[in-house]
């Protein structure tokens, strides 16, 4: 009888994985066991996983720098640059959302340990979704972070609106999930293999008489993948979804869920059917100017600052998807420095929003932030600089990112949409300028002249986010070649 | 003067210095403690005052013999991955904008005093310096964009925080008109950049230089590339029709970001005119030119009616400026040296002489709470210095010659004449228009009977008086002799308009000074060749 071979493992590859699944079913044991848990222990457990798979990030970044990509596990996971910056992006995510969570559950006096297990467990799927060599394991990771979100919108016990966000982003969400399966199914029948490298490597080396079951398979993957990014026309759900569910698990949506599907989209269309970007970068760039428009326009007529966010989050998600639809390295790069700074405008503003929402998370009018420069110059100054920063007003990392996604498309030739980006971040300086001038120009409410208590964590959030913005605004070399580093490359087959 | 020479030939990197100082100054003014709030104006002076200095060092060490040079060459690479670079460099066009910029800032520090919140006016004076003086001497697209993009963010803040009652409208009005119109300008670079990188093989640049000498572009591209930088730079002007946002920004704004606003901003448009327009894209500014230069009469005829129709002051300074940018704009598009460097002049002098005359709004509307020409009246009785200083002013934007107005004016007519007869004489309506809605205007504010607190109003106060002192030199100054201005500029331009001529097919410089073929190119070739 032949010796049973097992599967290849890398077991350092695996570690971010390993941390956050295991500190998240460690943190739901011990909570489940210890009867009188100390409040302050699941913020600091999950800051502390978030914090070391963010620290572990540096030391394999070194390693797939040097050794090179690799894929194991039969062919199912892969580690490679992109792979380690997307967990890092979500690390930082966690840690944000971590920090956010605790001030917003002492004052909205819900209970405590499910949250962080549903955080954890969510960035896990999205760490196996940037890590997916096989469009079945990409799957399974997008329904571990996807049903914890779910789970995570209907937080808040007490608000109809959370619960109605979470069902509503549930049965949309479902719907979308059966797309991309069906979509998974197509492209298995026109390739043979869910395996991104066979995929791949079979339509480079075959062509096909008739290519319509793998056109509408990249079609339905397309949607699926679309509406977790929430690109217009699926972007229904977001504004709902953005304004029902709890600020800080908002963050974590804005923030991780569209990193986590970026790196995703990446992995799937540039990566595994490059061969056919002529199919889809077209389609792509139509859901890029959708959603940059409808984004930016939708906005300017919102009146609550946290839907007003909800659609501009569409509108980047649009810019984010001009540097997909150039399918070039230049491209995917600027896709993930967008996602990296992105990470740290949605953090810091909803951060803020948070803090301004007061008890009952519900003042997210603009009345809310009327003479905020008067009454707490420095948060008002801080939400400037992360507005200044998404509107992409330079020397903010705003720019720098919107910089990247514009240059790609130029270089891609595709002048229509980086006309239409350009034009719908005009309109969107609009958005931005209205709370700005709420906070500055305009005198406080008679009844909101108390002052607003940030607490410790969220302060740091914001904080970092305000330095980072700055900072990468400043001196960007660093994160660009961090970025040029990490474009995806399939191993294996 | 050795030591000038020496000082030209290793000079510290002064152009940064320029940056870096407003810079600095603006971070220093946000941290100072809360305690001492007279330190706020202090350093905030004492730093413009540094950067002022700094300016008049660059005149003095710019070396005249190689004026059309760029000259203090600073380069340092920032965003590799795109080629970007901190390029900054100053020659006979940017030159005098800079000291300009140097001068105004101390003086409309000192001057005008905000009323609240003085840390954040001031840091936001401070940073908005140190954006538009690189604007002025980037060498490098993307910079320039950068820094042409950022200066709406003090400016904005200026207007809305500190302005009159409507000025969050006319603050976002300015914000979203500045913005959208450079919107494109930022495809058109990218553009620019990657076409030139497919076409030469190389790396991408942004090098404005590298850019423009090359002329990689085909010709439909370049007229497109030209249109998106136009756009940006004629909201920016503004040039008619786009000028709607100058009058409510201009009226809402407080009086310091009304100098700066008129002084200084305007000029980034009519600048990338010449810096970014006709360098970078001869062909297509010679293609456009008809349109520009029928924009900018235009310009010059609408500013002047609406200025004359005008019953508040400040509004009627602000379309008066409108005129004057029209004329700033047929200078440049009449494509020779005597119009460009007319309109280089002018954008000097009409930073001096309407910076002063916002100034002088500013202490007629802090006396007497009301910038209505028909609640004014007679003021002359009460304050015989100010409006004498008015009048002097006025004349200058007039363009009475000995005074500067009249050079820049003058030159401008010459060119336009030499290459468009019949639009320099058109343009001299406008002249003609000048003189009636400010002399109009002085009349009714200066003369007549003054009715109550016209009467009692308080005449210009030793401070001021020295404010307005170096603004006034200037005027006559270089209204008398403006041999220094223009020995230093004429090099540039006419590297600029060689550069035109050679980048475009069958263009000779209309000129006059060589015989026969004044104005429209090939007619007067036919009429050689009837003989």
């Amino acid at each position: 009888m032949p010796p049973l071979v097992t599967p290849e493992v890398i077991w350092w590859a695996l570690l971010p994985l390993l941390v956050l699944s295991g500190g998240g079913f460690l943190l739901l044991t011990i909570a489940s066991l210890v009867r009188r848990l100390p409040e302050a222990l699941p913020q600091a457990w999950t800051v502390a996983t978030g914090l070391v798979v963010l620290i572990a990030t540096v030391p394999m970044w070194d390693r797939v720098q040097s050794d090179g990509p690799r894929s194991f596990l039969g062919g199912m996971v892969a580690v490679d640059g992109s792979t380690v910056l997307v967990t890092a992006i979500l690390a930082m995510a966690v840690v944000a959302t971590a920090l956010l969570a605790r001030p917003y559950l002492r004052r909205e006096d819900l209970p405590g340990v499910e949250l962080y297990v549903l955080l954890l467990m969510s960035a896990a799927g999205g760490v196996v979704m940037a890590s997916a060599d096989d469009l079945i394991v990409l799957f399974l990771g997008l329904e571990i972070l996807s049903i914890a979100v779910y789970v995570l919108a209907a937080l808040h016990l007490r608000r109809i609106e959370s619960q109605e966000a979470a069902l509503k982003y549930f049965v949309l969400g479902a719907f979308a999930s059966a797309f991309l399966l069906y979509g998974i199914a197509l492209i298995y029948g026109a390739t043979g293999s869910t395996r991104m490298a066979r995929i791949s490597g079979h339509l480079a080396s075959t062509v096909l008489v008739q290519d319509g079951m793998l056109l509408a398979g990249i079609a339905l993957l397309l949607v699926g993948l679309a509406f977790k990014v929430a690109a217009v026309p699926f972007h229904a759900w977001t504004p709902d979804v953005y304004q029902g569910a709890p600020s800080p698990v908002v963050a974590w949506m804005a923030a991780g869920v569209k990193t986590a599907g970026f790196a995703a989209m990446l992995r799937v269309l540039v990566v595994t059917l490059g061969t056919h970007a002529s199919d889809w970068r077209p389609a792509v760039a139509v859901l890029a100017a959708a959603s940059m428009v409808v984004g930016a326009w939708v906005a300017v007529l919102q009146t609550d600052v946290k839907r007003m966010l909800a659609y501009s989050s569409i509108a980047h998600a649009g810019f984010i998807l001009l540097g997909v639809q150039a399918a070039s390295e230049r491209g995917t790069s600027a896709v993930y420095v967008y996602l990296f700074v992105y990470t740290l405008l949605a953090t810091g503003s909803f951060a803020v929003i948070t803090t301004v929402a007061g008890r009952g998370d519900a003042a997210h009018g603009l009345g809310a932030y009327r003479g905020l420069a008067r009454r707490q110059p420095v948060l008002a100054g801080a939400f400037t600089v992360l507005l200044l920063g998404q509107a992409g007003v330079p020397f903010t990392g705003g720019f720098v990112a919107k910089l990247g996604v514009l240059a790609a498309a130029v270089e891609g030739r595709t002048y229509w949409v980086a006309m239409v980006a350009m034009a719908a971040a005009a309109v969107a300086a609009f958005v931005y300028l209205r709370i700005l001038v709420a906070m500055y120009l305009e005198d406080p409410a008679p009844d909101t002249d108390d002052r607003y208590e940030v607490p410790t964590g969220t302060r740091l959030v914001i904080g970092a986010a305000c330095a980072g913005v700055l900072l990468i605004g400043l001196v960007p070399g660093f994160l660009l070649d961090i970025a040029s580093d990490a474009v995806p490359v399939l191993v294996g087959g | 003067m050795a030591v000038l020479a020496a000082a030209a030939d290793v000079p510290f990197a002064v152009l940064p210095a320029l940056l870096v100082v407003p810079a600095a100054g603006a971070l220093l003014v946000a941290v100072l403690p809360r305690r001492r709030p007279e330190l706020l104006k202090l350093v905030a002076v004492a730093t413009s005052m540094v950067v002022a200095a700094m300016t008049v060092w660059l005149l003095v060490a710019f070396d005249v013999d190689r004026g059309a040079d760029m000259q203090f060459e600073f380069r340092q690479s920032w965003i590799a991955d795109l080629g970007i670079q901190w390029l900054l460099a100053v020659d006979g066009i940017s030159l005098f904008l800079i000291v300009l910029t140097g001068l105004l800032f101390p003086i409309v520090l000192l001057a005008v005093d905000p009323g609240h919140d003085d840390r954040a006016y001031f840091a936001w004076m401070l940073l908005l310096e140190a954006g538009v003086i690189g604007v002025f001497c980037a060498m490098d697209l993307m910079v320039f964009f950068l820094c042409f993009e950022v200066v709406l963010v003090p400016m904005y803040f200026l207007i809305g925080r500190w302005g009159h009652a409507n000025s969050a409208y006319a603050a976002t009005k300015f914000f979203l008109f500045t913005m959208a119109g450079s919107a494109l300008m930022l495809i058109g670079i990218l553009a620019l950049a990657f076409l030139h990188a497919d076409a030469t093989g190389g790396n991408l640049t942004f090098d404005l230089v590298e850019l423009a000498e090359a002329q990689s572009l085909g010709t439909t591209t370049a007229r497109w590339v030209f249109l998106s930088f136009a756009l940006a730079f004629a909201v920016k002007v503004p040039i008619f029709p786009l000028h709607t946002w100058l009058p409510d920004a201009h009226t809402e704004a407080p009086t310091g970001g009304s100098v700066i606003l008129a002084g200084v901003l305007l000029k980034l448009g009519t600048y990338g005119f010449l810096r970014f327009g006709l360098y970078l894209f001869p062909e297509a500014s010679h293609f456009f030119a008809p349109v520009f230069l029928t924009l900018g009469l235009v310009g010059i005829i609408y500013g002047a009616v609406v200025a004359t129709m005008q019953r508040d002051l400040k509004r009627l300074v602000a379309y008066s400026s409108v005129a004057h940018l029209g004329f700033i704009v047929l200078g440049t598009f009449a494509l020779n040296t005597e119009g460009i460097e007319g309109g280089l002049l002018q954008m000097v002098n009409h930073g001096v002489s309407t910076a002063a005359l916002f100034l002088l709004v500013g202490m007629i509307y802090e006396r007497r709470h009301t910038r209505r020409i028909d609640e004014l009246g007679g003021l002359q009785k009460a304050a015989p210095v100010l409006a004498a200083v008015f009048t002097l002013v006025m004349l200058s934007s007039i363009g009475l010659p000995g005074l500067n107005g009249f050079v820049g004016e003058f030159l401008v007519l010459v060119g336009t004449f030499n290459a468009h007869r019949w639009l320099a004489v058109a343009a001299t309506g406008g002249v003609v228009l000048a003189a009636l809605y400010l002399l109009w205007a002085y009349q009714r504010v200066f003369h007549g009977p003054a009715e109550g607190g016209n009467a009692e109003m308080p005449d210009l106060k030793l401070r001021e008086g020295l404010v307005l002192a170096p603004l006034l030199v200037l005027i006559v100054a270089m209204g008398v002799y403006p041999k220094p201005v223009i020995e230093r500029m004429e090099p540039s331009v006419d590297a600029l308009v060689a550069h035109i001529e050679i980048h475009v097919d069958g263009f000779h410089e209309p000129t006059s000074r060589f015989g026969a073929d004044i104005g429209v190119g090939e007619g007067g070739d036919d009429a050689g060749d009837d003989h």
